[in-house]
């Protein structure tokens, strides 16, 4: 991936409250204070770049707004320098609005059950293990690129049906549809043209050998006129469930490893209790969620007491919200007991993440077999770890100093 | 005499996150599309108190009630 072009720089922020960059550096890097700044200055913040932007900072804003799908719509999902045309059946549901949100949803749920991540619990667990017999007896290792990737990877690999191999192809089409396609728009396309390549030759696969896995379902599957689905629809949203799949638990996973290598009374406790791990997932979920968001403003309205006006887009920041002290205590503080949580890293309303059962089951998975058979790690100073920019906040590089070279 | 709980889950705010099912499996149970309801009347057997009040607190959409009786 290093060898894509750069995209367009934007200039660096000075003034975070009138002209938030969510793309710029100083966020990347560590966006908690700025966020911290923002919710101090006002429930709703505004910025001119993205061709007019608001964010709401605290979690009742946010709320709000996930609640609100009269006057705010999903059809724009990514905050972007530019708003071209939108596709219909861009990635449904994801990109729906009511009334046709309910039916594209309601179809992808019954794969994405508690139910049925138990059964695919055993194949995560075994995926988990041979990533880690691929490292166990090095000194150092990069947690994010040989572990936290490859598990949501796999994972969804195979419930859509596709080769495991092909693994490094979604994870460059992730990267030019969620980071340089916010300044690029010519990446996005072109990734979204060869998913959907990618995925027709799938379908025809199935066409006359017909599968088990999620493609074959959706080609399946039937509106409710009994129709079957559009084309258009089903490669949206098969595109969706691999993009959303992905980098969203890979970043989980990473932050979670991250907070553990710096936090060894945490990763002792969770080594001696791991009946905690399930409570400790939630509350990293909190105060490192992956995924921002974002919808369009449609029509005026107020939210939290501050006006928003229709043509400009909302940058829809859950993990914000996750840090609002008003709703957490110690919001700031990694409490990896915290009992009552209720963070919204999945999204609120009907939005909800379908994949959230997904995304518990590999992070709970994930941590017990690493904390089981690696108990100790930490950061390798000699290092850098590195995190991904705007839609999507996760470590990208976390170099790590395992057992015997700690 | 003891207050007995019941909980009832509001079907138009729940989304499916399924905690209150992940903390309380005794209390509550999933439809087909994993969006949750209260097993029976709701009605929270001795013993179990706790775990109601964890559902409710723990449910990002607000959707459970926990009626003292």
């Amino acid at each position: 991936m290093s060898d894509v072009s750069q995209p367009a720089a934007h200039p660096p922020v000075t003034d975070w409250v009138n002209d938030f960059d969510h793309t710029d550096p100083q966020w990347t890097d560590d966006p908690f204070p700025i966020w911290k700044e923002l919710r101090t200055a006002s429930p709703v913040v505004h910025t001119e770049r993205f061709l007019g932007c608001y964010m709401p900072t605290t979690y009742e804003a946010v709320r709000e707004i996930a609640n609100d799908t009269k006057h705010f719509s999903s059809r724009r999902i990514i905050v972007r320098d530019v708003r071209p045309e939108v596709a219909r059946n861009a990635a449904p549901p994801i990109t729906s609005d009511p009334p046709v949100h309910k039916p594209a949803k309601q179809l992808l749920l019954p794969p994405f059950t508690p139910d049925a991540m138990k059964k695919l619990e055993p194949r995560m667990r075994a995926i988990c293990n041979e990533l880690i017999d691929g490292f166990i007896a090095d000194d150092k290792v990069d947690a994010a690129a040989r572990y936290g990737k490859y598990i949501p990877v796999q994972a969804i690999a195979h419930m859509l049906g596709i080769p495991e191999s092909d693994s490094d192809l979604f994870i460059n089409w992730i990267h030019m549809i969620l980071e340089l396609g916010i300044k690029d728009e010519n990446k996005l396309l072109e990734a979204v043209q060869e998913m959907s390549a990618y995925f027709r030759t799938h379908i025809e696969e199935r066409r006359s050998k017909p599968t088990n896995d999620l493609i074959s379902y959706l080609m399946n599957a039937k509106n409710k006129e009994g129709q079957p689905l559009e084309e258009s629809h089903v490669l949206g949203s098969l595109r969706l469930l691999l993009i959303a799949g992905i980098d969203t638990t890979w970043s989980a996973i990473g932050s979670s490893l991250w907070h553990l290598a710096r936090t060894p009374a945490d990763r002792e406790r969770l080594i001696a209790e791991p009946g905690l791990i399930p409570t400790a997932v939630e509350e990293l979920l909190r105060a490192y969620s992956p995924v921002t968001m974002a919808r369009e403003v449609v029509k005026e309205t107020t939210i939290s007491g501050c006006p928003v006006k229709a043509g400009n887009m909302v940058l829809l920041s859950f993990p914000a919200a996750n840090r609002d002290p008003k709703m957490f205590p110690d919001a700031d503080k990694v409490v990896i007991d915290r009992r009552e949580n209720r963070h919204a890293a999945f999204g609120l309303g009907i939005h909800r993440c379908v994949g959230s059962n997904l995304a518990r089951m590999e992070m709970q998975v994930a941590l017990e077999e690493r904390l089981k058979r690696i108990p100790d790690f930490r950061l390798d100073p000699a290092g850098t770890v590195t995190w991904s920019q705007g839609t999507v906040r996760g470590p990208r590089q976390l170099p790590f100093l395992l057992g015997k070279a700690m | 005499m003891a207050e007995r709980l019941r909980v009832h889950v509001d079907p138009d705010k729940c989304q499916g996150h399924a905690r209150c099912k992940a903390l309380a499996p005794e209390l509550f149970e999933l439809d087909e599309y994993g969006n949750a309801h209260e097993v029976g009347d709701g009605t929270v057997p001795p013993g179990l108190e706790d775990k109601a009040w964890l559902a409710k607190s723990n449910c990002p959409e607000i959707a459970i009630d926990v009626i003292e009786e």
